[in-house]
């Protein structure tokens, strides 16, 4: 095992998946000589060629729609799309097209796609650099949409992406790039796309959480187990469509007292279908209400430096939101 | 004289009689199933229909170009005439016009014109219009990487050259001299708004600012549409590159079923285009040129239509797929 960072962690997983398979290569804006903007794919058309680190023109539908085509002729390309912000020219190409390819044709085509895009708030990335914008993509059938949050949790989940047969939406919190470190397995291996991971047992409260956010909600777990005896259950969906409501069930179940943090802009979000989620399926095993705790819905975010600090929901707020659900 | 002449010389084309009568034939079927469709529409048994008829010539006359299931098509939901000549039938098409639990393209999920076949390498399509071409592309690029000879398709109508993903799939074409021949298929309408108000300038021009060849022909002109589709495939199979072809035609129905087109167009321009239906325009080369005589011609459409009546007779009595089934296969197993 060593320690990588997010970022290093899934360079290596498209390294691996593209040694293993000649099939697989990857495309979209600065992805080959430069490595990508933040250079997640470095070095890696040294390696590839041009042909399989794939310089895209601009022009995000283009890179979905062809990354579609490629798939249906023997390919599995990982198309990047810069900045999450710049998807929706390609939404109708996602929605539309991938997502449904399997469907229409009642089963003959699929399209092993995964597109890459980093998501949430950075410093100076102001209101084209810094969006939320899976809920989106959450109401597609056809889509899978993940968002890991950790080094090992990703790369072993891109590599389920890139092996599904189904288009997979890849979100990864670019804050988190280089701030995020664990432990990386060296050998093969992959994380489901299909399930929760707990992160950690309680039995006081469960908080639901992805992105950097997680990140405060783990340390603050373990704070207030150490200051105030309190047990927290951090369940990660890791999938964000289609959710494994077996396992957020369970937790919430578990210690009744549910609480949802994500940076995104709160109404219409994945966090509120986990709410619903948990208020129609677990009512009766609830000891206090499903709380939420999201960006405010004011773009996100405002590029002066106060302003975009103001807009993230600060690892104080959310250790406060914990210990109020627990003392319910 | 009412009936333009054809003029390109089959011969000169390299096209036996055998193939002229293949090419008529092809026309003909997708002139017969679509009449069928009509009817059994108007009969209250389809839902609706979305017509070839006055784009055939333009439709049989590039597939004949291709190799079923070695090159990939992406049509557009008029080409029956295309995905007809590389291999569906009557049946097929009635099926999902019916949208019966057979049909080959959706199994019943679709509206009729939406194509699929992965044996043939038709790539299943929608109704949001031009986002084919960049999946075209994409799979053209496939076909480079690999060194392999293969050729893509891609057609619309002339309002798809609107959009977008038309425009950035003619500069990724261009840039990476793609296998690739854009089809469009200038029938003049897109539903009620007409050429005048979709197209600035010349839609085969455009295709000189990405760099490479565009050319219009007339798309009532099979063989006029056979030579300029083959030189167009035989070049991207080269490895030289896209051809846009622009087949100036006529849409001789209402855009759909759904349609009422005397809200917006005039009697007398259809009946002057119905002069040069490009089926009675190849009938009249066929004859004068004696690769047909007038029984066998008869004797072909008595033959074209049974096989429409059958397959009609056959889609009716097919079964729908359960409802259940219409919530599963969403996603492919992993």
């Amino acid at each position: 095992m060593a320690t990588k960072n997010l970022l290093q962690a899934i360079h290596d997983g498209l390294a691996e998946e593209m040694r293993a398979d000649e099939t697989v290569m990857v495309m979209g804006e600065d992805v080959g000589r430069a490595g990508g903007v933040f250079r997640v794919t470095a070095e890696l058309q040294e390696e590839f060629g041009e042909a399989r680190v794939f310089d895209t023109p601009l022009a995000e539908s283009l890179i979905v729609g062809s990354a579609i085509g490629l798939s249906v002729n023997g390919m599995r390309p990982v198309a990047e799309i810069q900045f999450a912000d710049f998807i929706p020219p390609a939404f109708d190409q996602i929605v539309n097209e991938a997502a449904l390819f399997y469907y229409r044709s009642n089963g003959a085509y699929t399209v092993p796609i995964t597109i890459r895009a980093p998501y949430g708030v950075v410093p100076g990335g102001a209101l084209f650099h810094c969006q939320s914008i899976e809920a989106y993509f959450c109401n597609t059938p056809g889509l899978k949409v993940v968002a890991p949050t950790f080094p090992a949790d990703a790369k072993g989940a891109l590599k389920s992406a890139i092996r599904d047969p189904n288009p997979v939406l890849f979100l990864e919190h670019k804050k988190s790039y280089r701030l995020l470190k664990g432990e990386v397995p060296d050998e093969d291996y992959s994380v489901p796309l299909d399930r929760a991971k707990v992160h950690r047992e309680g039995t006081d409260l469960t908080v639901i959480s992805y992105g950097l956010m997680l990140n405060d909600v783990l340390q603050a777990a373990d704070k207030i187990s150490v200051e105030h005896g309190i047990e927290t259950e951090v369940v990660e969906p890791i999938s964000l469509y289609p959710l494994d409501k077996e396992t957020i069930l369970a937790s919430a179940k578990k210690t009744g007292k549910p609480l949802v943090v994500s940076e995104a802009n709160l109404e219409g979000s994945v966090s509120g279908e986990i709410a619903a989620l948990i208020a129609e399926h677990a009512f009766e095993w609830l000891d206090g209400p499903v709380r939420r705790i999201g960006g405010p819905d004011s773009p996100a975010a405002p590029f002066a430096k106060p302003l975009t600090d103001a807009f993230v929901p600060s690892a104080a707020a959310v250790e406060a939101a914990m210990l109020d659900l627990a003392r319910y | 004289m009412a009936i333009g002449e054809t003029r390109a010389e089959h011969e000169v084309l390299g096209l036996g009689e055998e193939d002229l009568r293949k090419i008529y034939r092809f026309m003909l079927l997708a002139r017969r199933t679509d009449e069928r469709s009509w009817i059994l529409n108007r009969q209250g048994k389809a839902a609706f229909v979305i017509s070839c008829q006055g784009q055939e010539a333009a439709q049989v006359g590039a597939a004949y170009n291709l190799r079923p299931g070695h090159d990939y098509v992406y049509p557009y939901y008029r080409d029956h005439g295309i995905v007809m000549t590389l291999g569906m039938t009557a049946r097929d098409e009635l099926l999902a016009l019916l949208g019966r639990k057979e049909d080959p393209n959706s199994g019943g999920r679709q509206m009729p014109g939406h194509f699929s076949s992965r044996e043939l390498n038709i790539v299943t399509s929608s109704a949001p219009i031009g986002v084919q071409y960049p999946q075209a592309a994409g799979t053209a690029l496939a076909f480079k990487m690999r060194g392999e000879d293969g050729v893509v398709l891609a057609c619309g109508g002339e309002a798809s050259t609107s959009s977008g993903d038309w425009h950035e799939a003619m500069n990724m074409a261009g840039i990476h001299d793609l296998p690739m021949v854009f089809l469009i298929e200038n029938n003049v309408y897109a539903i009620s708004i007409p050429e005048n108000l979709q197209v600035a300038g010349s839609i085969a021009g455009r295709a000189g600012g990405y760099g490479f060849p565009g050319v219009a022909v007339d798309g009532n002109d099979v063989l006029a549409v056979y030579e300029a589709a083959r030189e167009a495939v035989e070049r991207a199979r080269r490895g030289d590159g896209p051809t846009l072809i622009e087949a100036r035609t006529y849409r001789m129905t209402a855009h759909s079923s759904d349609d009422d087109d005397r809200r917006y167009r005039e009697r007398e321009e259809i009946e002057a285009w119905r002069l040069k239906d490009p089926i009675a325009r190849f009938e009249k080369y066929l004859l004068e040129n004696d690769v047909l005589d007038e029984s066998q011609r008869d004797e072909l459409d008595e033959e074209v239509k049974a096989e429409v009546k059958e397959a009609s007779a056959y889609a009716e009595s097919a079964p729908f797929a359960d409802p259940e089934e219409g919530f599963a296969g969403v996603y492919a197993e992993v």
